[in-house]
């Protein structure tokens, strides 16, 4: 098991391994996305409440759990690379933020849309708005802080720190928030409990989320190999590489 | 050679950036000035009346003493970092961390003081109540420290780069947000005649936790930011 892990270290061993899982992760994410959407907007239950309008669920959802996952993992990674000096773990936290901030954005483009016809309201100030407001923020300021440090080292663990201390501070501003002002439902799915809704509603939920996460694996791996060549550009092997590819 | 204590540290370090700050008188006016100006623009930009200051004022009060904090926190290790002076600071065998929070401390005792002593004047300004008053300043004596243990993570983060101040607010803020709802909710639970213990129990827990951990955090960053 460790031997996988050691390996990780070598961007090159990256490189080639996930050059044979893309295409795979890449139909996988299309056939799930393509699946899930054609069922969940036509032929999943209208809601008996909200009619129509409950589907946006479908693209909202999914989106608001890798905004969330997107943060965790791009904070786990940057552990690892300030830990073990990994240059994969740099690549991936670099390679993550400009995703997560995507799916954040989206998350609350999508509820503002289903807010205006449901709550009446475009933006409301309430707590789970507000805080993934604030984690779009956190993305915005990674991001930011990859782009002023020129030296890439230096700069995926400057924003190593800044994710880990972001990650301390998710719960905090959660919970400040909450008892705050609140009026979002509580959350949709959750791994202990049967939800709520009927199965032919939920399914597609289900089918939405994992497709989501293949297709953040596939946009993940894309940035992370495009990373990659960018930094080991000097070594031979991606020297071999590109003359190959152009001869 | 004997290596001085760990409080003898602390102690030096603190006296020589109070020293300094004592030197450049300046430069800890200018925020104060700024949390004033900052108040004051809200009777003047959005409403004078009396209900409104009384409603608006506790946070009025703490978002600009959250502004002000942060125009000051570039210098923090500014300008050890372009005298030199920061790069012996981390060569010294003593734990960087303890270096690290006897400069926070010295920077909350420049900025965060004043603005905790100006605070009663502003709320009188705004209209407050005298037990509203107390209030705000027991949530700042607790907050603002925060405030400069926080933002000594992004200060030391961005003090290699050129354009540190803009870049500094980006980081820093999103996570001020916690201290300013609590600060605000304990200043509105008073005034509405609510138990504040449990928020006060809260604000302690932040300082708590920021204490230590931000220094700890701060180093860490300091030594990467000097890595090249």
């Amino acid at each position: 098991m460790w031997t996988f892990f050691h390996k990780l270290g070598s961007p090159k061993w990256f490189y080639e391994i996930s050059g044979k899982w893309l295409p795979w992760l890449a139909v996988l994410s299309a056939i799930l996305l393509v699946a899930g959407s054609v069922w969940a907007l036509a032929f999943a239950p209208a809601d008996y409440q909200q009619g129509n309008s409950f589907r946006i669920i479908y693209i909202h959802v999914p989106a608001a759990f890798l905004a969330q996952s997107c943060f965790i993992m791009m904070a786990i990674s940057g552990a690892i690379g300030l830990i073990w000096k990994m240059k994969i773990a740099d690549v991936f936290v670099k390679a993550a933020a400009p995703i997560g901030a995507s799916f954040t954005f989206l998350a609350l483009l999508t509820g503002a849309i289903w807010g205006k016809p449901t709550w009446g309201t475009w933006w409301i100030w309430d707590a789970r708005l507000t805080s993934m407001l604030i984690l779009l923020f956190l993305y915005f300021g990674v991001m930011a802080l990859q782009s002023a440090i020129e030296d890439a080292t230096t700069a995926a663990k400057a924003s190593a720190i800044l994710a880990l201390v972001g990650m301390v501070n998710i719960p905090i501003i959660k919970y400040s928030v909450e008892w705050w002002n609140t009026l979002h439902q509580p959350a949709t799915f959750t791994l202990t409990e049967k939800p709520a809704m009927p199965a032919e509603m939920w399914v597609p939920l289900l089918v939405m989320v994992i497709g989501y996460y293949c297709f953040f694996t596939t946009v993940l791996f894309l940035r992370a190999r495009n990373e990659i060549l960018e930094r080991e550009r000097r070594t031979n092997w991606v020297k071999k590489l590109v003359s190959k590819e152009a001869a | 050679m004997n290596t001085p204590s760990l409080s003898h540290v602390f102690i030096t370090v603190l006296k020589r950036d109070l020293t300094l700050a004592y030197r450049r008188r300046q430069d800890l006016v200018n925020p104060m000035i700024f949390f004033v100006i900052v108040v004051s623009l809200f009777p003047l930009g959005v409403s004078p009346e009396k209900s409104f200051l009384q409603e608006a004022g506790a946070g009025v009060v703490w978002v600009a003493a959250l502004l002000a904090t942060l125009l000051s926190l570039d210098s923090l290790f500014r300008s050890d970092y372009e005298d030199g002076s920061l790069e012996q600071l981390i060569l010294t065998p003593q734990p960087l961390f303890l270096i690290v929070l006897a400069k926070i401390l010295s920077h909350w005792l420049v900025t965060g003081v004043p603005l905790l002593i100006l605070s009663p004047v502003l709320g009188v300004m705004m209209h407050l109540e005298f037990e509203t008053i107390k209030v705000l300043m027991l949530t700042l004596l607790l907050g603002t420290p925060v405030l400069s243990l926080i933002g000594a993570i992004g200060a030391a983060l961005t003090v290699g780069l050129k354009s540190g101040g803009v870049l500094i607010s980006l980081l820093i803020l999103p996570l001020y947000i916690p201290i300013l709802i609590f600060g605000t909710g304990t200043v509105q639970a008073a005034t509405n005649l609510l138990p504040i213990d449990g928020y006060i129990a809260l604000m302690g827990a932040i300082l708590a936790l920021s204490l230590t951990l931000s220094p700890i955090a701060a180093a860490a960053a300091l030594r990467i930011s000097l890595s090249n």
